[in-house]
């Protein structure tokens, strides 16, 4: 189902906010790529600039923010240089969203039949009729029950899970090629949460498209994604697949990250915490803005930005600690572990490969 | 890139920790919310003129207040000089300098009526020959009086009321709600209409009105957020430290409320002004011959064809008052409004 | 439905006896009687007029007479035209008013609607100041004072139209525009404040991501969901419509309730104060079920019938 082709790739992405205190730097030098079929998530705290990456995709920015550079090439066209017009082909039709809070995010007077229909007469000049048969086609899809008779109902008589299975019928209905999900299950209870989780996935093989996941919860990622990006203060600091960001992380955010997650292993004991807050953007801090957070910082870090260091073809990191001239540090115990779990898992990996060439070379005549 | 810049053995030792690098710097100024509201409504051009143009209406009230400040004695009478026209000394412009059309001519009025050359009234005179400079501004002062008053009757009333209500909750919260629902069934102006026919014509009498008919909303605004600023955990814990009720409602509620009061009260002062002017012009307001700006738009009115200068002083001096009021009222809502933050 | 309004209904009765019975025993209170203006009579016709008008009962009995003479729209005689009954004075007056407050509220409502949602939808553009202004205007100016000007300058020196008296719809155009100002400005204000809410929700983030156009978004989602609310502000432009009809009618000489009001109060004659603060009373409640029951109607997420979903 995945491919190496890029269909979207995002350049040196800048963004700036204006407010009464001054430019705020909300978005600084992002960069990455989408493939096509893969789930890209994106992880980070509030404040790290992981939303307004998604809505300068979809052209939806607030007033008080501006481009203050790069580039959003979606098949060869940069979507920051797009009209409005363009803009509105792309969105609900190629490129669709689903919005943190279910609660909020339905029209409250409008018949749930007509919100999801909306879509395909806007982009494909479709009856209502016509657009309605299809919108109940993707309510069963979707997993609401009696469809049939809830064609006609108003969001408040649907729960908050039905609601969020709602808003992804509207995001589904063109099929876009890219689906945008802003912590689709925060606002949700749990059991939920799972729920919609496994329907997104089932959905992304059915329709087969690409996924851009947005999450402050490195748990939900686990299971949903095939690669990670990690940002801190604007910019991502590491990125690469979901193994290697789970089992061999190499930046001390995402090793804070991590640690601070709850696994099966942890029993009783307190869940460490990354001390401190995100620098003020207002005046992003001259180096690895992470620094006066890290415990593992080093003198360069203050002075100079880290660049991105390669681990694998698929892994990358933005921290000194991967310079060949600094100093080795232990990284917490957590991290030890799920690296000599990922040494272990690469080890079989390649026995099964080695077997595998032999199986088939012994197949050759 | 890296390797542009020479990095040195020392880049990579280990960060002195002690040196403290601190990622709690926040560049943006620390506002409290009120300073935050105050630099909003600064920023708001139109609210800030407002502002600028009540103080100085309030100035010029208290000022009126000393008979010396006035140009003449804003309730005497001289019938000689009865329905002059503006007058500014040492201008010659139609329409201050004393003359007016009569019977398709310009004729000069003060030479009519024998006034001296020395004789100015800058806003004309009335039917009784009152400066109308001078009883606009005592006008004025019992206008913006009787507005300020009620509305502070008005505040303490609903305010109690409703944070009673809302802090009572269940049943007595009920009642009281009806109470309000039933009140606010029957027309203001009735209401007003009986009270005034009740109590003795005055300023006092208007003053109970205004504040009697306009105290529901206040209410009703202050018991939602009550009841919602009950359930905080701030009050909560208020509450099982023991403290008492009134301690919680003046050290916890009433800060908390305060946004939503000024705003209130805002709006309450141009509604109660325009019924003082309403009852006053209809005859049932403050008694003659004190100037109000209800009553002077109400003797303006019977000569406005022939001298409407009569009627248009006191009519544009209630408006301006009442847009500044609105705008500022306005500015103010958006400034304490923090969803209008942008 | 049916509980809703019966409840409702109970609810109106209670409040209409609650004014009924307060307006009474405050009349009582009041000095002067239809003799206050007649002081050379001899006490024998004092005493037969009194008679006349059941004043020589004691109170609680004319309270009983003057609830039960309600209810047979019997609302006593006027002090002032001692040979009119007060429910004549006010069938007869009625009409007028009420054809004058629907007019303004028509000629206020629907143009405060187009003026409110262009300043929503144009914000913080010179659209959105020119909107205001007018609204600050309509709002800030009396509408006595509006009346008085526009009388003079449109009714008198233009000649458009009637200045005073009643007689076809000429008559009722300036009467109807000092009306319609202040509701005007009010829905103006009103559906400002509510679209530019509307406008930053999350459900108008949506329609925008589903690609619709900038005036697909406002005429399929924002328009409707900032009107709905326009109903609950119908009562109190109602009251605002009938506090300014005291005054406009008196201006502009037309024989409404409101003119017949004013005459009462100056006149002391109490029979006819409280049958106009009864009619009032009634016409605010009515209007505020209606507004009620059609904003039950017209907006999905409140049924009347309290059904839970």
């Amino acid at each position: 189902m995945q491919s190496n082709e890029s269909i979207l790739k995002v350049r040196d992405l800048k963004i700036n906010f204006k407010t009464y205190a001054g430019t705020v730097q909300a978005i600084r030098d992002v960069s990455f790529d989408l493939k096509k079929g893969e789930t890209l998530a994106i992880v980070g705290e509030s404040g790290s600039g992981k939303t307004v990456t998604t809505r300068s995709i979809m052209g939806l920015l607030a007033n008080n923010a501006s481009v203050a550079g790069g580039s959003i090439m979606f098949h060869d066209k940069d979507i920051l240089k797009m009209s409005q017009k363009e803009l509105q082909g792309l969105r609900g039709a190629q490129i669709a969203q689903i919005f943190q809070d279910p609660m909020t995010s339905l029209d409250p007077t409008m018949k749930i039949g007509r919100q999801i229909a909306e879509p395909l007469m806007v982009h494909k000049n479709m009856s209502k009729s016509k657009a309605l048969a299809q919108a109940l086609e993707m309510m069963k899809l979707v997993g609401i029950t009696d469809a049939e008779h809830r064609i006609n109902d108003y969001p408040h008589q649907f729960s908050g899970g039905m609601r969020q299975r709602i808003v992804i019928a509207i995001a589904l209905i063109n099929y876009p090629e890219i689906l945008i999900a802003d912590e689709p299950t925060t606002a949700l209870d749990v059991t939920i949460q799972a729920q919609i989780l496994n329907l997104m996935r089932e959905l992304q093989e059915k329709i087969s498209t690409s996924i851009i996941f947005i999450t402050h919860d490195l748990g939900v990622v686990a299971g949903m994604a095939d690669r990670v990006a990690v940002m801190y203060a604007g910019k991502i600091v590491e990125y690469g697949t979901v193994d290697e960001i789970f089992y061999n992380p190499k930046h001390p955010y995402t090793w804070g990250l991590l640690s601070s997650m709850p696994t099966l292993d942890t029993n009783g004991a307190e869940l460490p915490s990354i001390e401190g807050t995100p620098p003020d953007l207002l005046d992003p801090p001259v180096g690895d803005a992470f620094a006066p957070r890290n415990e593992y910082a080093l003198n360069i870090d203050t002075e100079q930005e880290p660049p991105f260091f390669k681990v694998s073809d698929t892994h990358y990191a933005a921290t000194w600690l991967l310079h060949p001239d600094a100093p080795k540090v232990t990284p917490p115990e957590q991290i030890i572990a799920r690296q000599q779990q990922y040494a272990k898992m690469q080890q079989e990996l390649a026995e099964q490969a080695r077997e595998h060439h032999v199986e088939e070379e012994e197949e050759q005549p | 890139m890296a390797d542009e810049v020479k990095l040195t053995a020392k880049s990579f030792e280990p960060l002195d920790r002690s040196k403290n690098l601190d990622s709690e710097k926040i560049s943006a100024p620390n506002l409290t919310f009120m300073q935050d509201a105050w630099r909003r409504l600064k920023k708001n051009k139109s609210a800030v003129i407002a502002m600028v143009i009540l103080i100085l209406f309030f100035i010029m009230a208290i000022l009126s207040f000393f008979p010396s400040v006035l140009p003449h004695q804003p309730n005497a009478i001289n019938t000689q000089y009865a329905n002059l026209p503006p007058k500014w000394p040492g201008v010659d412009i139609n329409g201050v300098n004393g003359t007016l059309v009569q019977g398709g001519s310009r004729i000069n009025a003060y030479a009519q009526a024998g006034a001296a050359s020395n004789v100015h009234f800058w806003l004309g005179t009335d039917y009784l020959g009152r400066d109308l400079l001078s009883r606009i501004l005592t006008g004025t002062r019992i206008s913006l009086t009787v507005a300020v008053v009620a509305t502070l009757v008005d505040l303490l009333f609903g305010v109690t009321y409703g944070m009673f209500s809302g802090w009572k909750g269940g049943r007595v919260d009920n009642f009281m709600q009806r109470l309000i629902e039933i009140i606010m069934s029957i027309p203001t102006l009735v209401i007003v209409v009986l009270l005034m026919l009740i109590l003795k014509p005055g300023m006092w009498s208007i003053i109970l009105t205004i504040a009697f008919s306009s105290w529901t909303t206040m209410a009703r605004l202050t018991r939602a957020q009550t009841l919602e600023l009950k359930e905080q955990e701030y009050i909560l814990a208020a509450r099982t430290l023991g403290e008492s009720p009134i301690k919680i409602a003046f050290k916890h509620l009433l800060p908390n409320l305060s946004s939503i009061i000024i705003i209130q009260t805002m709006f309450t002062i141009p509604s109660a002004i325009f019924f003082e002017a309403f009852l006053s012009f209809v005859g049932i307001g403050i008694p003659n011959p004190t100037a109000s700006l209800g009553t002077l738009l109400n003797d303006g009115q019977k000569n406005f064809q022939f001298l409407p200068y009569q009627m248009w002083y006191p009519a544009i001096v209630l408006s301006i008052i009442m847009i500044a009021f609105n705008v500022f009222a306005d500015g103010l809502r958006d400034a304490f409004d923090p969803q209008t933050k942008e | 439905m049916a509980k809703y309004l019966g409840k409702r209904i109970f609810y109106l009765l209670l409040t209409l006896f609650i004014v009924i019975t307060i307006t009474f025993f405050l009349m009582k209170l009041l000095p002067g009687t239809p003799l206050t203006n007649e002081q050379k009579l001899s006490p024998e016709q004092r005493e037969l007029i009194l008679k006349q008008y059941g004043l020589t009962k004691p109170v609680w009995q004319q309270y009983l007479i003057y609830v039960a003479g309600i209810f047979h729209g019997n609302f006593g005689t006027s002090f002032q035209f001692s040979d009119q009954a007060v429910s004549y004075l006010i069938s007869s007056r009625i009409g007028p008013s009420l054809l004058l407050g629907l007019q303004a509220m028509i000629v206020g409502v629907i143009p405060g609607i187009l003026f409110g949602a262009l300043g929503a939808i144009k914000k913080n553009t010179w659209v959105d100041t020119g909107t205001t202004i007018v609204s600050i205007l309509g709002i800030s100016i009396p509408s006595f004072v509006l009346a008085v000007l526009l009388q003079y300058y449109v009714g008198l020196k233009l000649g458009w139209f009637p200045i005073a008296d009643w007689g076809g719809f000429a008559y009722t155009v300036l009467p109807t525009l000092a009306l319609a100002a202040s509701p005007f400005a009010d829905t103006a204000r009103f559906i400002r404040t509510e679209m530019v809410d509307v406008l930053n929700s999350d459900y108008i983030e949506l329609a925008t991501a589903k690609g619709l156009s900038r005036m697909q978004v406002i005429f399929h989602h924002a328009l409707r969901n900032s009107l709905i609310p326009v109903v609950t502000i119908i009562g109190p432009l109602a009251v605002n419509i009938m506090t300014g009809s005291m005054v406009i009618e008196n201006i502009f000489s037309v024989p409404g309730i409101g003119e017949q009001f004013v005459k009462s109060i100056l006149t002391n004659d109490y029979p006819t104060i409280m049958a106009v603060t009864i009619v009032y009373s009634v016409m605010l409640m009515v209007v505020l079920l209606i507004t009620d029951i059609i904003y039950g109607v017209i907006d999905p997420r409140i049924r009347l019938t309290g059904k839970s979903n």
